[in-house]
C-alpha cells in the first residue's frame, strides 16, 4: 500500500500586523508598509506542517506551495523549501492587483486546476485581513468539499481523510473524500523549523524575475544549473477570463479608510497612591458599579 | 424580493445569540430601506424556534428541515442558502461571524459572485458616487470593519453585486426583542428538491460541543490583562482582584499569544466583544483590535505604567503606575469599604 498524495499548500506573505510599532502609519494616514516586516502568514505555517506530516506518513507524496503576490513573495516558496516542501509556484501578474478575496480565490483556483492536487491545505485566515474567506471560496470555485478550522489530520480511511476541527466551543471530527480543501486553525501544531541542509540547497532558488534583477545576481552561484528555479505564473499561464481577475473581479470596493483615532473622552488621570485608589473604590461601591 | 435575509444559526436546539443580534440590527436596516426583514432557518425539527424569530422582528421565516440537517454541514446548508438567495434576490444577507457563518458565507458568496465582508463591527446605510464614472448609488450597505491587524477602519461597499453580504461577530450588535412579536409568515423549503446525495459526502463522525465554561460576556465586571502584565504569575493578581469583586478575567490577544491566559478569555476583534458595567484594563496598550471588543463598556479604568498608552484616552479613569502596587491597593480598599 503505497498511497501518494499531491498536496498544494496555499500560503501568503503578509505584513506582520502583530508587531505594529509607532511608525506603522505615515503622517498622511496610510499604512507604512516599509516599517512592517513581511512574514509567512502564521496559520499558513500550521497548514504547511499538516502537509509535511502527510508526506511523512505517505512517503513519495509531494508538497507544493502556491502563493500569490509580487516578486518578493518568492521568499514564501523558499521558506517552504527550507522546511520540507518539494517546490512551489509564485502566482504573479499585474492583472491580479487590487483583488479582493473573491478575485484572489479565482486566481488561486485557476492555478490549482493546472496543478491537479489531491489535497489543498491553507491557513484558516491571514493576519492582514482576518477574513477566512479565501479557503471556502477556492473550494467552491473548484466544486470541492471544504473542511475549515482543522486542527489535525488524524487519519486516512478507505480513501477518505479524517480531520479534527476546532470550533468555538468544542471539536468535531469529519471524514472527507478527496480532492478536498482544508483550512488549518492556529491551534494546530507549529511548523517544524528550517532544515540546515535544505537551507544550503535551496537558498539560491530564484524566480526568473529575481535572476534578472541585478541586485540579486551577486548571490547566484557561478554554476546555477542545479539550482531550483521557482516558476512564476501569470494570467496567460493559468488561463481563465480576465474580467474575473484583480480589481474587475472584485465585487467589494473600499469606500473609505480611516486611521484609528480614539474618540476624545473625559479621562480622569490618577496617580497610583493609596488615597486616590481608595477614593475611586469608594465611588465605585457607592454607585453600585461593584459590590 | 430585495429584502434582508438573516441566516439563523442554531446549536443544541437553541438560536445563537448572534442571530438574534443580527435580527435586531436587521430591523433598523429594513426600516431605513423600507423593505422586509426575513430569516433563513435550517436544521432538523426547528419549527418551534419560529416564534422567537417573530419576537425579534422577522416578518417571514424560510424553514428547511430534514433529519440529515441535524448538524451544520457545508455542502447541503450552502446548497439551500444559494438556492434561496437566487430565488429571493435579497439586497442584504447577514451571517454570524462564527465557525459556521465563516464557513458558509464565503461559499455562498463565491457561488453567487457577490461580495462578502468578514467580521463587521458596524453596518450603516449610505450613498456612494463612483469617482471615475460619476455613477451614483443609493442606499448601499456600508460594511465597516477593522483591517490590517486593526490599525485601520475600512468601510467596504458592494456597489454592483447582490446580495451585499457580511458576517458580524457575536456581541457586537445589541440584542433586543420587540415588546410583542410580529405576525410573520412561514415558508417551507422543499429540501429534497434542492439537496442532492453528493452534498453529504463529508460526514461528521464525532462531535463534542461544550457549554461555554468561561462566561466573560455575561460578567458585569471584567478585569482584563494585556501583554504589559508581564507574566502568567502576574495574571494571578488579576484573578485575585476578580474573585474579590465577583468579576471575570479577560485578556488581550497579545496576552493570549504570550500564554498568559487561555484563548477563551480573549477580548477584541478576534475574541469576544463585551459591554460590562465596569472594565478594568491592566497592562493593555489599547490597540484598536482590543478596544473594538470593549469600548462600549459603561465605565473603563485603565492601569498602565506608560502615560502615553492609547488605552488611557478611552478610559474614564486612567491610572498611571505599576499594577503590582495598584491592584493590591484596590483589593485592600475594597475589603475595607465594602462591609
Amino acid at each position: 500500500m503505497t498511497k501518494k498524495f499531491k498536496i498544494v499548500v496555499l500560503a501568503k506573505q503578509v505584513p506582520d500586523t502583530r508587531n505594529v510599532g509607532k511608525n506603522a502609519m505615515k503622517e498622511d494616514g496610510t499604512v507604512n508598509r516599509a516599517a512592517l516586516p513581511a512574514i509567512f502568514n502564521p496559520e499558513d505555517m500550521n497548514a504547511l506542517e499538516q502537509a509535511l506530516r502527510l508526506k511523512d506518513k505517505f512517503p513519495g507524496s509531494e508538497v507544493l506551495l502556491l502563493t500569490m503576490g509580487p516578486s518578493r513573495a518568492a521568499e514564501i516558496i523558499r521558506e517552504g523549501l527550507y522546511r520540507g516542501a518539494d517546490g512551489g509556484v509564485l502566482l504573479t501578474d499585474r492583472k491580479f492587483a487590487g483583488a479582493d478575496t473573491l478575485a484572489t480565490s479565482y486566481a488561486l483556483s485557476m492555478a490549482i486546476k493546472k496543478m491537479q492536487p489531491d489535497i489543498i491545505i491553507a491557513g484558516r485566515q491571514a493576519i492582514d485581513g482576518d477574513t477566512a474567506q479565501v479557503g471556502p471560496q477556492v473550494a467552491e470555485k473548484l466544486n470541492l468539499p471544504q473542511v475549515t478550522y482543522a486542527e489535525d489530520i488524524t487519519g486516512f480511511e478507505g480513501d477518505k481523510l479524517v480531520i479534527k476541527r476546532r470550533l468555538e466551543r468544542g471539536i468535531e471530527s469529519v471524514k472527507t473524500p478527496l480532492p478536498a480543501v482544508i483550512t488549518v486553525h492556529a491551534t494546530a501544531p507549529d511548523c517544524r523549523p528550517r532544515n540546515a541542509k535544505r537551507l544550503m540547497k535551496y537558498k539560491h532558488s530564484r524566480t526568473l524575475t529575481e535572476e534578472q534583477d541585478n541586485e540579486h545576481n551577486s548571490y547566484l552561484p557561478l554554476n546555477s544549473a542545479d539550482t531550483l528555479r521557482i516558476p512564476e505564473w501569470g494570467v496567460t499561464d493559468v488561463g481563465g477570463e480576465e474580467i474575473h481577475y484583480g480589481l474587475s473581479g472584485s465585487p467589494t470596493k473600499v469606500k473609505k479608510i480611516e486611521n484609528i483615532v480614539f474618540q476624545a473622552k473625559e479621562s480622569k488621570r490618577m496617580s497610583s497612591s493609596y488615597e486616590e485608589i481608595d477614593s475611586l473604590m469608594i465611588e465605585l461601591i457607592s454607585s453600585h458599579t461593584i459590590g | 424580493m430585495n429584502n434582508i435575509i438573516i441566516y439563523i444559526e442554531t446549536e443544541g436546539g437553541k438560536i445563537a445569540d448572534v442571530s438574534l443580534e443580527l435580527l435586531t440590527k436587521g430591523r433598523s436596516l429594513a426600516k431605513e430601506l423600507s423593505c422586509k426583514l426575513e430569516a433563513l432557518l435550517i436544521g432538523n425539527k426547528v419549527e418551534n424556534l419560529v416564534d422567537e424569530l417573530f419576537l425579534y422582528g422577522a416578518q417571514k421565516v424560510y424553514i428547511a428541515q430534514d433529519a440529515r440537517l441535524e448538524n451544520y454541514l457545508t455542502l447541503p446548508y450552502s446548497s439551500i442558502t444559494i438556492d434561496l438567495f437566487k430565488k429571493e434576490k435579497p439586497q442584504i444577507a447577514l451571517f454570524g461571524a462564527t465557525s459556521v457563518g465563516r464557513d458558509l458565507a464565503p461559499r455562498v458568496s463565491s457561488a453567487l459572485v457577490s461580495g462578502l465582508t468578514a467580521d463587521c463591527t458596524s453596518l450603516e446605510i449610505g450613498d456612494h458616487k463612483e469617482t471615475k464614472s460619476g455613477k451614483e448609488y443609493k442606499n448601499l450597505l456600508y460594511q465597516i470593519r477593522p483591517a490590517f491587524g486593526g490599525n485601520i477602519i475600512a468601510t467596504i461597499i458592494n456597489p454592483d453585486c447582490r446580495p451585499q453580504m457580511a458576517t458580524v461577530r457575536e456581541g457586537v450588535m445589541k440584542k433586543e426583542p420587540l415588546a410583542s412579536a410580529v405576525k410573520g409568515s412561514i415558508a417551507n423549503i422543499d429540501v429534497t428538491k434542492i439537496v442532492k446525495d453528493e452534498d453529504f459526502i463529508v460526514e461528521i463522525i464525532e462531535r463534542h460541543i461544550e457549554e461555554r465554561k468561561i462566561d466573560i460576556k455575561g460578567s458585569p465586571v471584567i478585569i482584563a490583562g494585556g501583554f504589559g502584565v508581564g507574566s502568567k504569575e502576574n495574571f494571578n493578581l488579576l484573578f485575585e482582584l476578580a474573585s474579590v469583586l465577583g468579576a471575570e478575567v479577560g485578556a488581550s490577544r497579545a496576552a493570549v499569544d504570550a500564554g498568559y491566559a487561555e484563548p477563551a478569555r480573549q477580548i477584541g476583534q478576534t475574541g469576544v466583544t463585551v459591554r460590562p458595567k465596569l472594565y478594568i484594563a491592566v497592562g493593555i496598550s489599547g490597540q484598536i483590535q482590543h478596544t473594538a471588543g470593549m469600548d462600549q463598556s459603561a465605565m473603563i479604568i485603565s492601569i498602565n505604567n506608560d502615560p502615553n498608552a492609547p488605552i488611557h484616552q478611552i478610559a474614564d479613569y486612567a491610572i498611571v503606575g505599576d499594577l503590582n502596587e495598584i491592584i493590591p491597593r484596590m483589593i485592600k480598599s475594597y475589603k475595607l469599604n465594602s462591609k
